[in-house]
């Protein structure tokens, strides 16, 4: 895991992000950027060379999938890592992230030891 | 409305809140709401539709959401301000989240629009549907929390 590339997260609630943000800050990360919305993660993307998106699903402006669609829609950002965080946990919601490309998914609310699992699963 | 359909939402908040903040919350007897006045200084509401609709919310006393907030971000919060209320409205997210896979096992797909929150000494919360709102009180070691169940079957 390189511990140097920017990671973005992406999430319409701040405490979110502060806790995906400590998290990744004690597992070494340097980089971490901001989102509050698919659309500004979208803006970010075009901005900073992202090596993880971490996003919600839920969010107002554009979602957490209708970002990941966008995502993968663009050639440059096939391979992205993409970890969706998100209390839509139904069938359904994992079933169209998983059809839409996610690279792993993780169902608030979780432990900093749930998600350092699923980063060694990308990464490793 | 069918009381089992709150249990999803009792387990919702103990489960929660002791994942992301490591704070104990017992529940108490349930009982019949009848008025809009929120039990404490910030409430989060979220709507619900699908096969079951209506309204959940959580209302905290100042003091017990600074403490679990503190909990949660691993430094002390002192003042209900923005944060807080943010916070406050990404717990009763994941509640509801958790509520409603509960709620999919028991053949019930609901969906669960994104929360507001109301700040304020006696403010109201206002469910949607004229349906019986179940109310759940909590106690912490830091204070007390209710959870408002508001469904139709």
């Amino acid at each position: 895991m390189d511990l140097n590339m920017k990671v973005l997260v992406v999430d319409d609630f701040a405490t979110m992000r502060r806790i995906v943000k400590g998290v990744l800050k004690e597992l070494g990360f340097k980089n971490v950027i901001e989102a509050e919305n698919g659309k500004a993660a979208l803006s970010e993307l075009k901005k900073e060379e992202i090596g993880l998106v971490i996003s919600d699903w839920n969010m107002p402006e554009m979602t957490g999938i209708d970002l990941l669609k966008a995502v993968r829609a663009n050639d440059q950002y096939k391979e992205l890592p993409f970890i969706m965080v998100t209390a839509e946990g139904q069938k359904n919601n994992v079933i169209e992230a998983v059809k839409a490309g996610v690279t792993n998914y993780i169902v608030k609310p979780f432990t900093p030891e749930t998600l350092r699992q699923k980063l060694e699963a990308v990464f490793n | 409305m069918d009381v089992k359909l709150v249990n999803p939402f009792i387990e919702g908040a103990i489960n929660v809140l002791r994942t992301m903040a490591s704070v104990e919350a017992s529940p108490g007897k349930p009982y019949l709401k009848r008025d809009q006045k929120a039990t404490g200084d910030v409430s989060a509401v979220i709507g619900l539709t699908g096969e079951a609709s209506g309204t959940i919310s959580i209302s905290f006393p100042e003091k017990s959401i600074t403490a679990i907030v503190s909990r949660m971000f691993g430094e002390e919060i002192t003042k209900l301000d923005g944060e807080v209320s943010d916070a406050v409205g990404e717990i009763a997210n994941m509640i509801s989240g958790q509520a409603r896979r509960e709620l999919e096992k028991m053949g019930k797909l609901i969906h669960g629009a994104i929360p507001s929150v109301i700040v304020g000494k006696n403010h109201e919360v206002r469910h949607i549907s004229n349906h019986p709102i179940i109310a759940v009180p909590f106690e912490t070691e830091d204070g007390g929390f209710t959870i408002e169940v508001c469904m139709e079957n």
